[in-house]
């Protein structure tokens, strides 16, 4: 059995979790050795999530941390304290 | 740790929290589009988790559990601000609609020094962005988080089928918006229309 690039890229997501059946699996790697632009198109998407889940695409606002923290801090002395407003400035 | 604090010492909390903050807040991020409204989400579900210590069970990564309350912030603050769209979770049907890669005779590999470029990164955020909620979701909780499809199906509370066919829509749509942009970090690659 032969499958067609359009069905292809219906398993490309399944191929790159590992997910298929072994029998799909065997045509989209026997598909994937003769067709370059299948090939492409599976190695863009990987790239793409690679690059995607980099720590660098979506970053922690500046002082982020900090505020956090400190709300945190006030927040559970609160709780610790029942509910007394505790804190300094 | 979590015992010990448990236990009183509750400044240990802090310093369990802090290898997750980006994930919380990036998980945040995704629900609310807006920075402001991201982190007073994140900040809630740290606190919710801080009060909820007790009922975290250790058989799940206490990532996973973090990030299923920040998904209840999220969704709880958007049904308050009644900006939850008609689009939500469950609403859009998971097999309507087909998506078409961009398609390319070859690929270079991008290689993730280029995220040393802003252009690149503002490329790559404005993509995500531009995802449906439903899409943009399961993207982040699987491709940058890093949870199982049975993790992220507990999570955005619907099927792993729900979820796969989500996921693989979403990819194929950030590759086909990404791949002609990306095209301009190498510059040589062939490009020829689909007939």
């Amino acid at each position: 059995m032969v499958i067609d690039c359009k069905h292809v890229w219906n398993h490309i997501s399944g191929y790159l979790d590992d997910s298929l059946s072994p029998e799909i699996r065997d045509l989209v790697q026997q598909h994937l050795e003769h067709c370059e632009i299948c090939s492409a198109i599976l190695d863009s998407t990987r790239n793409i999530l690679v690059l995607t889940a980099d720590d660098r695409i979506f970053e922690l606002p500046v002082g982020f941390s900090d505020r956090l923290h400190a709300r945190l801090a006030r927040e559970i002395d609160g709780d610790t304290r029942d509910g007394r407003d505790d804190f300094e400035d | 740790m979590i015992s010990s604090i448990l236990d009183g010492d509750t400044e240990q909390y802090h310093n369990l929290i802090r290898p997750y903050e980006l994930s919380v807040y990036r998980t945040a991020l995704s629900f609310m589009k807006n920075e402001s409204d991201a982190e007073d989400v994140a900040q809630e579900a740290f606190l919710k988790a801080f009060r909820n210590l007790k009922s975290f069970r250790g058989n799940a990564k206490f990532s996973t559990w973090l990030i299923s309350i920040t998904l209840n912030e999220a969704r709880g603050r958007l049904r308050r601000q009644r900006t939850l769209r008609m689009e939500s979770l469950d609403d859009t049907p998971d097999d309507g609609g087909h998506v078409s890669p961009a398609l390319l005779r070859d690929w270079r590999e991008i290689p993730s020094e280029t995220l040393e470029r802003q252009e690149v990164r503002q490329m790559l955020q404005d993509a995500i962005s531009n995802l449906s909620p439903i899409y943009r979701e399961v993207l982040l909780l699987r491709d940058v988080e890093g949870l199982s499809i049975e993790e992220a199906s507990a999570a955005l509370m619907v099927s792993t089928a729900s979820v796969k066919v989500r996921l693989h829509r979403a990819r194929l749509m950030l590759q086909k918006q990404l791949a002609p942009q990306l095209k301009s970090v190498n510059p040589k690659r062939r490009w020829f229309r689909w007939s």
